[in-house]
């Protein structure tokens, strides 16, 4: 591959004459030093630019979303925990409603039966009252009927007493007529 | 297709030594100062192709971790999103290899893969150069890799770091020579590690020359082609799983510094 007779001047692993390889160039230790020195250049760039820049930039980036991603389940959680919650308290809040339809409509029909029932208590006592005033007039009326019918016929008798020529003793007549009336 | 083979048998024309056909696979190695001829004189401080190539990895790593992240959205962008699966895919790795403990060593492997990876990628352009295919470049990371690992072990565990290379498990007798394997195999590590990457690299590009160089000759231009797409492909898997590969070795070099008792 390479030419022997080449003076090697320039350094033993490039060909002067058409600047070709000798041999494997790869291994050339003319350089090593300025490959070495570039190396580590070129490394702690990357280590300067890693440690102080990109690292810690996603690292908390990875971090912030983790926290993100946890908070966001947690928050899911503790809102279908309280869809759960708002579905227990709707249920129980009609529930309740329910008993206190109930309950008023009850309350409402025992209202009206008692209102009816006093209603209807009251009716009767009048009702009564003036059944019982009734009675009165008509006693009162009875009364003072067979009163008139007793005087009048004590009139009568003794004018027919009298009409016939009879001495009108007024006692004997209205004692006569008493016993009469109070037989009817 | 004919006339790409016609202007590529022309194009290398210029190399060939007397009308034959030359392949130069490993010229694109070859480490020049930016402002001058392959062959120049490199001192320590040029800026070559090396300096440009490294710099430009560093770039992408700036492009998708600085720019890409700054919006710090909590519904990512395109980029950030490839951001953070890069962070989560190495962080992970750092944790189910090497342990929890070993978090705070993240941003040191982390580095590591971003440079390889991005290094790998961008070596994938044409007429690029490829800094993890030169063994300086890879045995400085392998070996890095191994001596801070080494340091680590016995800073964590004093002496009882030893005990990594004595297999308590196994019978009495044969410990002394399973301690010399376990030692050989440690000390071959960095070699493998660092080989490994650059042989990769390397191969596959070289590869890559080598069809390119068939693909002068007319009869054979389609073939070549289509190998240099099937090689391609086969270098993007290459230049990924390189990269984890590395990274995944030295969280487990790292997890026998840090828990060295089998």
């Amino acid at each position: 591959m390479a030419d022997p007779v080449v003076p090697l001047e320039a350094g033993a692993c490039v060909n002067p004459i058409d600047g070709s390889a000798i041999g494997m160039p790869q291994l050339c230790a003319d350089w090593y030093l300025n490959q070495i020195f570039w190396l580590l250049v070129a490394l702690a760039a990357i280590y300067f630019v890693l440690t102080r820049i990109a690292l810690p930039r996603v690292g908390a980036v990875l971090a912030e979303r983790a926290g993100t991603i946890s908070n966001d389940i947690a928050a899911a959680e503790d809102l279908k925990r309280q869809a759960t919650e708002a579905e227990a308290a709707y249920d129980k809040a009609l529930a309740d409603a329910r008993a206190e339809a109930q309950r008023i409509s009850e309350e409402a029909r025992a209202a009206i039966r008692s209102d009816l029932d006093k209603a209807i208590a009251e009716a009767d006592a009048q009702i009564a009252e003036k059944t019982a005033e009734s009675e009165a007039q008509i006693g009162e009326i009875r009364a003072s009927a067979a009163q008139s019918v007793a005087e009048v016929a004590r009139d009568v008798a003794g004018e027919i007493v009298r009409a016939l020529g009879g001495k009108s003793d007024q006692a004997a007549i209205d004692a006569a007529v008493d016993t009469r009336v109070k037989g009817n | 297709m004919a006339d790409t083979g016609v202007a590529a048998v022309e194009g290398v024309e210029v190399h060939s030594e007397e009308g034959s056909l030359v392949f130069h696979p490993m010229d694109q190695f070859i480490v020049k100062p930016l402002f001058g001829e392959a062959g120049d004189p490199v001192g320590m401080l040029t800026l070559t192709n090396a300096t440009l190539w490294m710099a430009l990895a560093v770039l992408a790593v700036i492009a998708l971790f600085v720019l890409g992240t700054r919006g710090r959205a909590i519904v990512p962008s395109r980029s950030q999103s490839v951001a953070e699966l890069f962070y989560g895919f190495i962080y992970k790795m750092v944790e189910d290899v090497t342990g929890k403990d070993a978090i705070r060593y993240f941003p040191y492997i982390f580095t590591l893969f971003l440079f390889i990876f991005f290094a790998n990628f961008l070596a994938l352009i044409p007429a690029s150069f490829s800094p993890t295919s030169q063994i300086a470049v890879t045995a400085v990371l392998g070996f890095g890799v191994f001596i801070a690992v080494t340091v680590l072990g016995f800073v964590k565990n004093g002496a009882s770091f030893l005990g990594l290379f004595w297999v308590s498990a196994a019978p009495l007798a044969l410990r002394p020579i399973l301690a010399l394997i376990e030692l050989i195999s440690y000390f071959v590590r960095p070699v493998s590690h660092s080989i490994r990457l650059a042989g990769n690299i390397m191969a596959g590009h070289a590869v890559l020359k080598v069809f390119a160089g068939f693909a002068a000759i007319g009869a054979v231009a389609p073939l070549a082609i289509f190998g240099i797409v099937g090689i391609f492909a086969l270098e993007v898997l290459v230049a990924a799983i390189q990269a984890y590969v590395f990274t995944i070795l030295t969280c487990v070099y790292l997890k026998d510094a840090l828990h060295p008792h089998h």
